[in-house]
């Protein structure tokens, strides 16, 4: 999932076409030890309670594939509990990662290897894993109770509905108190090492590096010296039990995926981390200081905690009593001249939107920073969704046009950012950044870049008079605008003869006084929109290999991974298909309507109920064809891949 | 605060990170040239008046001072400054000021505020101002009643108040602003009223020297819709008996030839008015409004009837000092720095897991 990369798109992705991990060679080891065979690509999912630790067990098997130089993407999936029932399906939590020696898309559509550590682990994952995967299951929690709990009335294990699963039965939390019985910790304490026995498993399996996971144990239990040798002893008993027991006789190598990645630094990324590292850049590129105004909501308050990490750039970061008035002192903040910023999610939106027009009215630069999660109302506050876009295009009163601006993968939020803050602060204006849960919480690679290289956001702040007077006068107008962008001048208080009041009532062109005045207002609505409609925005770039598709799959935000991935897969079946996608929604980029001209057909998959689709038919009358799901869940290739087959075939 | 220089107030820790004016500034300097449009006989007039005749004593350059408001009539106050100023959104202005002043120390930043933007949509973020002490002054324009929507009652009304809205009396208890800004530990509380431009001034002054969050309510009369709320205290013969002047330092003492005075209940800790004997006199309460704990200040705004306003106490309720929220902000910022140097981009960027991919 190299947002950097672009791969040839007639290469299909040829290990999403089959069920299992791509072979690619095997070979015994010289002492004639364990068989190890190369693969291509894995798809490890781990499942288990949400007091498991599955997310940092996941997390950390990610860090230790991303030092070994794979390409990678990843799909935490947890309760909105922080601890549900124990044991109950609602409860688990799951941390998929798919990582291959190629460039990748997706975090995949089924697990190759699934590692449950309960019946609830087991029940829940199990409809997504194919026949002949691998499952490693925690026996120990195969007792009457915890199996009962989850409508198990037999065990799974022996009742035969895991037959045709290469089944691996660990008893990990027996051998995880065996392994730490010298270490004086409770039964309990003990207990809660299983994951870092798994991962230990895990790591073995597909020879991870391991250096990494300790050292980051040790940072982590920095203050409990004897929890953080009992986490390493874990996991090293996990890779012990791997390389000396029968059970596993074959581990697995997948090579770094040098040939995928053009020369560069890289690291992992997730797209909360991305996105507050370019809202970082951003105000050191454009030389003002950033100031968060943020309320606690998931999935967005992660870049709050981030940008708290780090006000040695200069960083202000206020937690608000509410989500009006985290936007509210953004606003003022905006209006002291400083890079704001507001994070939230979509019933945050709802309730800045009054604060929004009100920056429309006061052009004044702000980003509004969405990660959607699944609505209505609270909906599922730790899935995905996109269904925000109509709510950021038009969920405010009077004619209020705010630019959109929407990553399309986890690295990406880094440049989309940048991009966003470069049209707040050049065009005066509020801006959404569209990102969602997937890509939040979803991490790949990253190729670090030269600070050398990233764009200049520098502005003029007003420093004198604007207009002279018919008596010859000058003065300063706070609505005189530049003929270029419509963008009216910023002047910050504390500049000498240029004080203004500037507030939320209908303003006259020019001055900034109150008008009441009916073509005054004609006027003012009209260059609001003509200044939102002027923003700058790339044109929309068409890959159409064979350059005469008849359809085009046309998308937006984090569905980009799995559009490419599926656009991948049918033209590795021999179909035409070009692929576009969105990150400007508002306003659209000056060809796209030139381009939908191009097509007999245009797919439009989304994740919400077609919202692009809305737009696009509304504003280019064209008969966009919908294909959406709002499940909480990214699209999967495979489906997404069917139905673009079925477009190009009606 | 009782002395003024020439022009400027330099020892004023409130106000020292503020640039001063360059020449000695009036009155004149500090109106804009819109046409002021509240309704005639306005209480907001005589507000604006002393408002604009006092700033000229803090010495500050006009263009380092703010006035944000949110919605109602007082809050197009900002519009007749010559200052910087943000009319904005119905309840909002502390927020809104919030940032502000948080990313700006060297801005002397007002709110304007009324009773239904202040204690209605916006009482969130005016409790949450409070308990910050951000370093903002709020003036708080208490009409009892909603003028620019045409006369509803508000948080303020009295009980039984006949509005448009309340034909048949209005059923809810009023907010008393003093009373609710103490318990949210304000660390600056008053009260005074339009018409009494020198107590108004002197109320404005000792706001504006305060570090942190100053709460001024200002009794002021909407001679439209709910004309003569605050008569009783105005009227000189009957506020002699409504109005209780503190002084900090001073015994609590009113009326006809100060013959009343308050005093504590031995039993239950409360206050309560008595009228000043020989033997009384002793037990007569002194104000203190620098008093750590807000009790006795809270105890004091209770006085008040909420609906006769007998008893009103006017003046510096409480003023103490407490952590100043952009202050710390600031010292966090530079602690950062301290500990961990000047923010170095590419370092972040890098972070500490990498791999590298030679071409």
């Amino acid at each position: 999932m190299t947002s950097q990369v672009s791969s040839p798109a007639e290469q299909a992705e040829p290990a999403d076409q089959q069920g299992g991990p791509g072979s690619a060679g095997e070979r015994r080891t010289p002492d004639g030890g364990k068989e190890i065979r190369r693969l291509d690509r894995v798809i490890i999912r781990f499942a288990g309670d949400s007091g498991d630790g599955m997310q940092l067990t996941g997390d950390r098997f990610t860090s230790e594939t991303a030092s070994f130089g794979n390409d990678l993407s990843t799909l935490p999936n947890f309760p909105a509990e922080i601890r549900a029932p124990a044991g109950t399906l609602p409860g688990v939590s799951s941390f998929q990662l798919h990582f291959a020696d190629h460039d990748i898309l997706t975090p995949g559509d089924a697990p190759n290897v699934l590692v449950a550590m309960n019946p609830a682990a087991l029940k829940a994952n199990l409809g997504d894993v194919p026949r002949g995967a691998e499952i490693i299951v925690n026996t120990d929690e195969f007792t009457k109770r915890p199996m009962a709990k989850v409508g198990y009335a037999t065990s799974p294990l022996e009742d035969g509905s895991l037959d045709g699963y290469s089944v691996h039965p660990v008893p990990l939390t027996t051998l995880t108190i065996e392994a730490l019985k010298d270490f004086g910790l409770s039964r309990k304490e003990a207990e809660r090492s299983k994951n870092m026995f798994a991962l230990g498993l895990l790591s073995w399996m597909y020879h991870r590096p391991t250096e990494g996971t300790e050292t980051f144990l040790r940072q982590k239990f920095a203050k409990k010296p004897e929890i953080a040798e009992a986490n390493v002893a874990a996991f090293r008993a996990g890779w012990n039990f791997g390389e000396t027991t029968e059970d596993f006789a074959v581990s697995y190598e997948v090579a770094p995926a040098t040939t995928a990645f053009p020369a560069g630094t890289y690291r992992n990324i997730s797209g909360n981390l991305a996105l507050s590292y370019g809202l970082i850049a951003a105000s050191r590129q454009a030389d003002l200081p950033l100031f968060l105004g943020s309320y606690p909501i998931t999935p967005a308050s992660d870049i709050l905690h981030e940008l708290s990490r780090h006000k040695n750039f200069g960083v202000r970061t206020f937690q608000a009593e509410d989500e009006i008035a985290g936007i509210g002192a953004a606003l003022g903040a905006a209006f002291g001249g400083a890079l704001a910023v507001t994070t939230t999610s979509g019933p945050g939106v709802a309730l800045k939107s009054e604060t929004i027009g009100l920056a429309v009215s006061l052009e004044l630069p702000l980003l509004i920073v969405d990660i959607q999660r699944g609505g209505p109302s609270t909906g599922l506050p730790t899935k995905t969704e996109q269904a925000d876009l109509l709510q950021a295009m038009y969920g405010r009163n009077g004619e209020a046009p705010v630019p959109i601006v929407a990553p399309r993968t986890p690295a990406d939020c880094f440049d989309a950012t940048l991009d966003a803050a470069r049209i707040a602060l050049a065009y005066r204006t509020p801006v959404f950044l569209l990102s969602d849960g997937y890509l939040a919480n979803g991490s790949e690679p990253w190729r670090i870049p030269e600070i050398d290289d990233l764009p200049d956001l520098r502005v003029q702040f007003a420093t004198g008079p604007n207009h002279v007077q018919a008596d010859g006068t000058e003065v300063f107008w706070p609505y005189k605008r530049d003929p270029e962008t419509l963008a009216r001048p910023w002047a910050v208080p504390g500049t000498p003869g240029l004080e203004h009041r500037i507030g939320g009532i209908e303003k006259q062109d020019g001055t900034g006084n109150i008008s009441y005045d009916p073509a005054n207002h004609d006027h003012m609505v009209r260059t609001r929109q003509a200044k939102v409609d002027g923003v700058r925005v790339p044109d929309l770039e068409v890959d159409d290999p064979t350059g005469d598709a008849r359809t085009l799959v046309l998308g937006w935000g984090s569905t980009y991974g799995p559009i490419t991935a599926a656009v991948r897969r049918v033209r590795g079946a021999g179909d035409r298909i070009a692929q576009a996608h969105l990150r400007h929604l508002n306003p659209f980029p000056a060809n796209l309507g030139k381009v939908l001209e191009g097509y007999d057909k245009v797919v439009v998959p989304e994740m919400n109920l077609g919202q692009l689709a809305t737009l696009i038919r509304a504003r280019y009358l064209v008969d966009a064809r919908s294909f959406t799901q709002v499940n909480g869940m990214p699209f999967k290739a495979e489906q997404l891949a069917a139905a673009l087959k079925e477009a190009i075939d009606d | 605060m009782t002395e003024t220089v020439a022009h400027g107030m330099p020892g004023i820790e409130a106000l020292s990170l503020v640039s001063k004016a360059e020449a000695k500034q009036s009155m004149k300097d500090f109106k804009s040239d819109q046409e002021v449009r509240w309704c005639p006989g306005c209480g907001d007039y005589a507000i604006l008046a002393a408002v604009q005749g006092f700033m000229p004593e803090l010495g500050l350059a006009k263009e380092n001072i703010v006035f944000v408001s949110g919605i109602g009539c007082s809050s197009r106050f900002p519009y007749y400054m010559n200052t910087y100023g943000m009319h904005s959104i119905h309840g909002r202005a502390p927020a809104i000021a919030t940032g502000l002043a948080a990313s700006r120390r060297d801005l002397s930043v007002w709110v304007v505020t009324g009773d239904g933007d202040a204690l209605s949509i916006g009482g969130n973020h005016l409790i949450h101002a409070l308990r910050r002490n951000v370093n903002l002054k709020i003036l708080l324009f208490n009409n009892r009643i909603y003028g620019l929507t045409k006369g509803q009652y508000s948080p303020t009304s009295e009980v039984g108040k006949i509005t448009k809205s309340t034909p048949m009396g209005s059923l809810d208890a009023p907010f008393n602003p003093v009373s609710l800004a103490l318990g949210a530990e304000a660390s600056f509380v008053a009260r005074t009223v339009d018409s009494d431009r020198k107590h108004l001034t002197e109320v404005l002054r000792q706001a504006a020297a305060h570090p942190g969050t100053a709460l001024v309510e200002i009794y002021q009369n909407c001679n439209i819709f709910n004309d003569g709320a605050f008569e009783v205290l105005k009227d000189k013969q009957q506020a002699e008996e409504a109005v209780i002047r503190l002084e900090h330092g001073r015994p609590i003492r009113f009326g006809a030839d100060q013959d009343k005075g308050v005093v504590r209940d031995q039993a239950t800790g409360d206050l309560e008015v008595v009228t000043v004997t020989p033997e009384n006199e002793h037990r007569i309460l002194v104000h203190d409004a620098h008093a750590d704990s807000p009790t006795t200040a809270f105890a004091l705004s209770r006085l008040a009837h909420p609906d006769t306003l007998h008893h009103t106490p006017i003046g510096v309720l409480r003023s103490v000092g407490r952590p100043v929220y952009d202050t710390d902000m600031a010292t966090q910022l530079d602690a950062a720095v301290e500990q961990k140097g000047k923010g170095d981009l590419g370092a972040l960027l890098a972070g500490n897991d990498t791999w590298t991919v030679v071409g």
